[in-house]
């Protein structure tokens, strides 16, 4: 591809380790509250789960709230498929969220912090603990009540759902609750909390570092900042990589295809397939008044090039989605059942093409009324692939 | 705070309480949003999403059941997104279930069914799924039928069992496509902690779980000249089997009940009141006889609190959770049983028929009766003691098979020789009843006096407070009792298993005072029970409790010791309370069970 438009913008924040975060700790814990929040609000960090609330707020809100005890939770149930960030996060630099997560307690008035981490990620346990052992013990030694516990979730992708995840850490079936309350008034045991992102500590950590105004002036309008991405499928370098955020499709797939790339996933199943026609058109950012069409991630970018069959593609998402939902709500349970046996029917003849409309009305349906995150975005994956590949779903 | 907010409606502007839901607003107002997986009885689930409504401002649509109104919310309740959404969403669960409508035990009483019917789905446009599911029928309890296919996991059944009944029998299980409910390691339901209470069953919304119904086995009997077959009605089936029927909630349907049953062709329609009258006389009886030893004789092998032992959900719950309890337990029989012991000996000698030949049926608000008759000890006739147990529900259908326009119906009086009954009978009905019939007749008899209350309304132990507690000061008794002078006679009431929970639980750590306690398996009593009338929520159990307290009222006789069958069956048959003979008939013992 030609070099010339290349605008990918390289940043190495997460994993540049400085081994300072005693420093940054105390240097952090000496700053009001408030003055902290207004540093994070003007940075315009958002969450990089891929939802994208402002990291700010949160923690304003939750501060806000004057009941006794409150929560910091680390949310490390990494399950989108196709990222792997996080795992990366909190095996090499675990301080930066241990530090982070101890901040937060000290905006919002919280001595008690809990990474939840993915069942699958066990292995990285005895590593974290001696890291959170250390810190904990760095925090004694320096007067800073607040403790870190590991809990260390089962193995449902909708446990990373934050309110599906305080069931599972109360014990019970892991469950999206109903919203409102929202968690910032009444989270894990009901009470006040801040659920972040791994990945979203650690861009703190960078803002209480080096301020602000360094982290603001990466990426581009409502897109502050750097963001790790996961890059995986038919590219030459798969890998993680910190990149700012605004970049166009093209130039990430200049970067990061092998030539002859069809289509990207961004966001995993959860998120949108853009086909080569739109690369040029789709920057990666949360939504905001930009021009063309601008895709939020939790980092996951998948590459599929030529050889790859899009009706596999989505027939392997609609499989992860029927098993992964946790059923409880109809146009979850019950669509995502439709619409897996759906294509396949489509696929086989034994319905018309234009059953692929009535699906495609369905996921309407779900994206408006389904109870959690997870029922509302299969709609994404499941129009983006249809729309821009129908035949393949035919023939 | 407390300030009204006003929210729109459909354009229509509306002042509601802080805290209300859109659905509760919108009720109040008269405007009806569509639900499947609400219940008043339940907390909210939100997770049927067919009451979606239309929030002006907001990307997505808001389930009604689970969104507080809020200052200035516009919602729409019928807008084409919402009809839209709505109707997916009823064909979504069509498309799950087995639809199989005119083969199903809830045809014409099924939510899902109405909805598709007020929807007007007439097509099914959605893949079938119900039959890839290859789900099996646990048909292995004698009270109720589990069939996950008609299930739409609308867990009322998981949050009655968990929050009314403290029993967790249902719970969820898997996820995704294979999320159902289901027991613990899916074993069958009477093999598990499952108390047969039946409140799942009368909070189902669809076939999925149904008593087992016993309709063609009574039908056969009665067709049968070789058989007499008799009935007996409890109390509570009186108040609410004309909601089956087509008449209000509340509404007193005894005499047209008994009629009924006649026309139905029952050789002998009796009344489990009878033994209801005679249960006071033998567990009173009890009573007195523990707190004499007890108190008088200091016997510590004696256990108080005494526990009423009519409700045979309760018993199956205690035998579970609290065996090492099971002899605080009251060795009384159930009315039910007491009755059918009888009805094989006493009646059956009295009216010169060969007892082999007589088939006893029992109308019940319960569906734990079914299990009650069926256990192994309830033989002490000779034969087993009650035949068919049918909930108020197949009473209804019988009596609609049988062509019998009920409202129409003239009244009639219950036969003789087990048909006389008091208000204090009728009262066992609701919780509390027995509690009350119970302090109306041993007060009583241990002070010669009338029960101290105005009109001998106990009003302490009535009401549906969930645990509810009574003391009544012993004054100047009869020689006989002396040693009970000024003892205050503490009583406890709970009903609802999750209450019994909270009783039980002060027994065991040996910090209740109580010296009898009643406890009722269903909310409200058996008025509430699970094989009464669908719906049964907190309104209708509160008229059904007033028809009780009406029924007690309006008696000639209400206390049970003033029976005259009862008195009349001590000089025939039985001699005297904890006599001999009541020893082998009308007391039983009881098994202590897993806790899963």
């Amino acid at each position: 591809m030609v070099a010339a438009t290349y605008q990918l913008k390289r940043a190495d924040f997460i994993f540049k380790n400085d081994n300072d975060w005693e420093k940054i700790l105390d240097k952090t814990l000496k700053r009001a509250p408030q003055e902290l929040i207004n540093e994070l609000m003007s940075s315009e960090l958002k969450g990089r789960g891929g939802a994208g609330f402002p990291t700010g707020l949160k923690w304003k809100l939750t501060a806000e709230d004057s009941s006794e005890q409150k929560f910091v939770i680390c949310n490390a149930d990494e399950g989108e498929p196709g990222t792997f960030k996080d795992r990366e996060i909190l095996s090499k630099v675990p301080y930066k969220v241990l530090t982070a997560m101890a901040v937060c307690g000290h905006v919002i008035g919280s001595q008690q912090g809990y990474i939840y981490l993915r069942g699958e990620y066990k292995f990285l346990v005895p590593e974290l603990q001696k890291a959170i052992n250390e810190f904990e013990y760095y925090c004694q030694q320096t007067g800073h009540e607040f403790s870190i516990k590991i809990f260390l979730g089962s193995g449902a992708y909708i446990c990373g759902e934050e309110t599906a995840l305080f069931e599972s850490m109360e014990g019970k079936r892991g469950e999206p609750r109903n919203k409102p309350p929202y968690p910032t008034s009444s989270g894990y045991m009901s009470q006040p909390t801040v659920v972040n992102n791994v990945e979203t500590l650690a861009h703190t950590f960078t803002i209480f570092k080096y301020g602000a105004k360094k982290f603001y002036d990466l990426g581009v309008q409502y897109s502050r900042g750097s963001k790790l991405f996961s890059v995986s499928g038919d590219t030459p370098k798969p890998g993680i990589y910190e990149l700012e955020l605004g970049m166009s499709l093209q130039d990430f797939v200049n970067e990061f295809g092998d030539g002859d790339t069809k289509a990207v996933q961004v966001g995993g199943a959860s998120g949108f397939l853009v086909p080569r026609k739109r690369f040029e058109k789709t920057t990666i950012g949360y939504r905001g008044k930009l021009t063309g069409i601008s895709l939020p991630t939790g980092g996951s970018m998948m590459l599929y090039n030529s050889s790859r069959s899009m009706y596999n593609v989505l027939d392997n998402y609609l499989e992860f989605f029927r098993e992964e939902s946790c059923g409880q709500c109809t146009p979850c349970r019950v669509g995502c059942q439709q619409l897996h046996s759906g294509i396949k029917a489509v696929k086989r003849g034994e319905k018309p093409a234009q059953y692929l409309d009535k699906l495609l009305k369905l996921t309407e349906t779900m994206q408006l009324t389904a109870k959690c995150g997870l029922g509302q975005s299969v709609a994404n994956s499941f129009s983006s692939i249809v729309e821009n590949f129908r035949e393949e779903m035919i023939y | 705070m407390s300030t009204k907010i006003s929210v729109t409606i459909n354009g229509i502007q509306l002042e509601v309480e802080p805290g209300k839901t859109i659905l509760e607003a919108a009720n109040e107002a008269g405007m009806i949003i569509p639900t499947l997986c609400y219940h008043k009885d339940l907390c909210i689930a939100g997770n049927c999403r067919v009451c979606v409504v239309e929030v002006t401002g907001q990307k997505r649509l808001a389930a009604a059941c689970a969104t507080p109104c809020e200052e200035e919310m516009e919602i729409l309740t019928n807008s084409l997104k919402v009809r839209n959404s709505r109707k997916h969403i009823i064909e979504l669960l069509l498309s799950e279930h087995n639809a199989d409508c005119t083969k199903c035990y809830k045809n014409g009483n099924c939510e899902l069914q109405e909805l598709a019917s007020e929807y007007k789905i007439m097509t099914q446009d959605f893949l079938r799924l119900a039959p890839l599911k290859n789900y099996t029928i646990d048909q292995f309890s004698p009270s109720i039928i589990k069939d996950d296919s008609k299930c739409i996991r609308c867990q009322r059944c998981v949050r009655t069992c968990a929050e009314l009944q403290g029993v967790n029998a249902l719970t969820v299980a898997y996820k995704g496509d294979e999320m159902k409910i289901a027991t613990f390691f899916e074993k069958a339901m009477n093999d598990v902690v499952c108390t047969n209470c039946g409140q799942c069953v009368n909070h189902c919304p669809t076939g999925a779980l149904v008593e087992r119904n016993y309709i063609e086995e009574v039908w056969d009997a009665i067709a049968d000249p070789d058989k007499h077959v008799v009935v007996q009605t409890a109390p509570a089936v009186r108040v609410g089997l004309g909601e089956e029927l087509g008449l209000e909630a509340g509404e007193r349907v005894t005499g047209r009940m008994v009629s009924s049953l006649k026309r139905l062709g029952f050789n002998s329609v009796l009344d489990t009141d009878f033994t209801a009258d005679l249960t006071i006389i033998e567990e009173g009886t009890e009573l007195l006889h523990r707190l004499k030893k007890a108190l008088a004789e200091e016997d510590q092998s004696v256990k108080l609190p005494m526990a009423t032992s009519c409700s045979p959900g309760w018993i199956k719950y205690i035998e579970h959770m609290y065996p090492e309890l099971l002899d605080n337990l009251s060795s009384c029989k159930s009315p039910q049983q007491m009755f059918g012991a009888l009805a094989k000996t006493y009646y059956a000698k009295a009216r010169k028929i060969d007892p082999d030949k007589i088939i006893s049926v029992s109308i019940m608000p319960c569906t734990a009766k079914k299990f009650e008759a069926d256990r192994p000890e309830m033989h002490d006739s000779g034969f087993r003691d009650v035949d068919y147990v049918l909930t108020t529900r197949e009473l209804a259908i019988m009596i609609k098979q049988a062509g019998i326009d009920f409202k129409k119906l003239p009244d009639a009086k219950f036969d003789r020789l087990m048909g006389e009954s008091t208000g204090a009978a009728v009262l066992f009905g609701a919780t509390g009843g027995v509690m009350e019939a119970a302090l109306r007749t041993a007060y009583e008899l241990v002070t010669g006096r009338e029960v101290p209350f105005e009109n001998l309304d106990i009003t302490p132990v009535r009401g549906m407070e969930g645990v509810k507690e009574a003391s009544v000061l012993i004054e100047k008794p009869l020689d006989e009792w002396a040693f009970l002078d000024g003892i205050e006679l503490k009583c406890a009431v709970a009903h609802g298993l999750v209450n019994a929970k909270k009783v039980m639980d002060a027994v065991k750590e040996g910090t209740s005072d109580y010296h009898f306690i009643e406890i009722m398996a269903c909310p409200g009593g058996c008025l509430g029970g699970g094989g009464q009338p669908i719906p049964t929520n907190p309104e209708i159990r509160q008229k059904r409790a007033e028809a009780i307290y009406a029924e007690d009222g309006g008696m000639p006789l209400r206390k049970s010791h003033e029976n005259p069958e009862v008195l009349k069956i001590y000089q025939d048959f039985l001699g005297q309370p904890l006599g001999e003979k009541s020893h082998h008939l009308l007391h039983t013992k009881y098994t202590g069970r897993n806790r899963f």
